[in-house]
């Protein structure tokens, strides 16, 4: 029978997650790396056993996980004492290291004046469609680094910066590549969205890229109606079966593209509030969309303290709230944007988790929720890996 | 040998419990006590200095015999106390505030 596996990452260390694929009884196993901000935790599709995870602190920085044993047990790659019997004899120890390519340049600050960039931390960690030893890892300050020997060591792909990396200025939240969509069908092509600049793509496996916000309106934080950059994606979700099909939550406004990013137009439709952070596609309904309504930029939490999943069958425009098992008064909590994710399984699985440490899983699309554990750190990352 | 202690999410990191013990040859320096930590505990690379600039990360701090060293320069010879073992060089985090 097939196995479902949850990766959650918190403000406090990670967590798995783990049922049978009735979704209905919970074995929680962690914290992993407590105390540790841990931003996102994602299986290789072509080795689930292979899971890379992200670890930060204000102290000590950036760390690098990896586990070659479904979360088991974990190593920095690169560290361990047999790796490092090298004929170089020192050892390496750089599966943290994240340094930007050339000459540093610099991006847009909040008075205006350029600053250079400087590395803080992963947010997203995106392992390869065809190979458990490259992963593509999103960055604040906002750049794409990529690995190719199971994350010893890292380069950045630094054609994404030249693509008017001047103009991008951080947000409250900081400026950081927080999504990374690989296209199944074509291997050159990645997309991609940063906080506060927008959404880009490449087409040539990350040499260049350009930006793709076309159709997008910020009039409140954009002057200019056509800015080409700047716009502000909380996050973009995308069917296999479909690469050219795009959804995104942006800042406000629900969005759709049906030519890779090319044109964006709106679909919030009948959404009590199309502000939000996370947006997911249902496994086996290319049409069928996940967001959850926030109230507004001022007031991060639930309209009407009602926690509510939306769903539209449609993909976007009508949408119905799905609150059966999800709390509908008094819930003051928000969904970050890599805090949802759907399984494989037949019904499809659908997992959220909170600021306020719930994860709420749902084993039938979305029509009933249970909490799967309810008082964790606030929960930063949510992925899911179905297993045989 | 050097008696380094390390916060407790670096000996977590680095999977040591209780005090380091780094055989450092002279000059024992700050550096030289941090480059031999750093080989013997890769995992702890970038942790507490930069990789390249290995200028110390801003939350971190170097105590030893009762004095704050974070502020001296990399050469700098650590106390006598420490380099004949008597007593440890601490490597803190920084207080959090708040």
């Amino acid at each position: 029978m097939s196995k479902v596996r949850v990766l959650v990452g918190t403000k406090k260390g990670a967590f798995i997650l783990t049922a049978d694929g009735k979704r209905q009884k919970w074995k929680v196993n962690g914290p992993h790396f407590a105390g540790w901000e841990m931003y996102h935790l994602k299986g290789s599709s072509v080795d689930p056993n292979r899971i890379y995870a992200s670890q930060t602190s204000g102290w000590f920085g950036q760390i690098i996980q990896r586990s070659d044993d479904g979360g088991k047990t974990w190593n920095t790659p690169g560290s361990s004492s047999d790796e490092l019997k090298g004929p170089e004899g020192m050892p390496k120890g750089e599966s943290n290291k994240f340094a930007y390519e050339g000459k540093v340049g610099t991006h847009k600050w909040y008075d205006g004046t350029q600053h250079p960039w400087e590395f803080k931390r992963i947010w997203h960690l995106e392992p390869s469609l065809t190979d458990p030893d490259t992963v593509y890892a999103g960055a604040e300050d906002a750049a794409i680094f990529k690995t190719v020997d199971g994350g010893k060591t890292w380069k950045e792909l630094p054609g994404l910066r030249s693509a008017k990396g001047q103009l991008w200025q951080p947000g409250a939240g900081g400026m950081a590549v927080h999504t990374i969509i690989l296209d199944p069908k074509n291997p050159k092509r990645i997309f991609i969205a940063i906080s506060a600049a927008g959404a880009f793509r490449t087409d040539d496996g990350g040499k260049t890229w350009k930006p793709i916000n076309r159709g997008l309106k910020s009039q409140y934080e954009l002057p200019d109606p056509d800015a080409e950059v700047g716009h502000c994606v909380h996050r973009i979700a995308m069917h296999p079966s479909r690469p050219g099909v795009l959804f995104m939550q942006k800042h406000w406004d629900v969005m759709r593209s049906d030519d890779a990013g090319e044109q964006w137009t709106d679909v919030g439709g009948n959404l009590p509030s199309d502000f939000g952070f996370p947006i997911d596609v249902h496994t086996h309904e290319p049409e069928t969309i996940f967001v959850v309504p926030i109230k507004s930029d001022s007031e991060h939490f639930p309209p009407d303290g009602k926690l509510r999943v939306y769903r539209s069958k449609t993909g976007g425009n009508e949408w119905k709230p799905l609150t059966k098992g999800l709390p509908q008064k008094d819930c003051y909590v928000n969904v970050l944007r890599d805090a949802m994710a759907v399984d494989s399984l037949e019904p499809c699985g659908v997992y959220f988790g909170t600021t306020g440490g719930q994860v709420y899983g749902s084993a039938d699309g979305g029509d009933t929720w249970n909490p799967i554990v309810r008082d964790l750190p606030a929960v930063y990352s949510v992925e899911v890996q179905t297993l045989p | 040998m050097i008696r380094v202690v390390l916060p407790y999410h670096l000996r977590t990191l680095a999977r040591v419990d209780g005090e380091v013990q780094l055989d450092v040859g002279e000059p024992v320096t700050l550096s030289s006590v941090l480059d031999a930590l750093e080989a013997c505990y890769p995992a702890l690379r970038g942790t507490i200095r930069d990789h390249d600039t290995l200028k110390r990360r801003p939350f971190v701090r170097f105590f030893a015999c009762k004095e704050d060293l974070s502020l001296e320069l990399p050469e700098t010879r650590l106390p006598d106390a420490v380099i004949d073992g008597t007593e440890p060089f601490l490597i803190v985090g920084a207080m959090a505030g708040g």
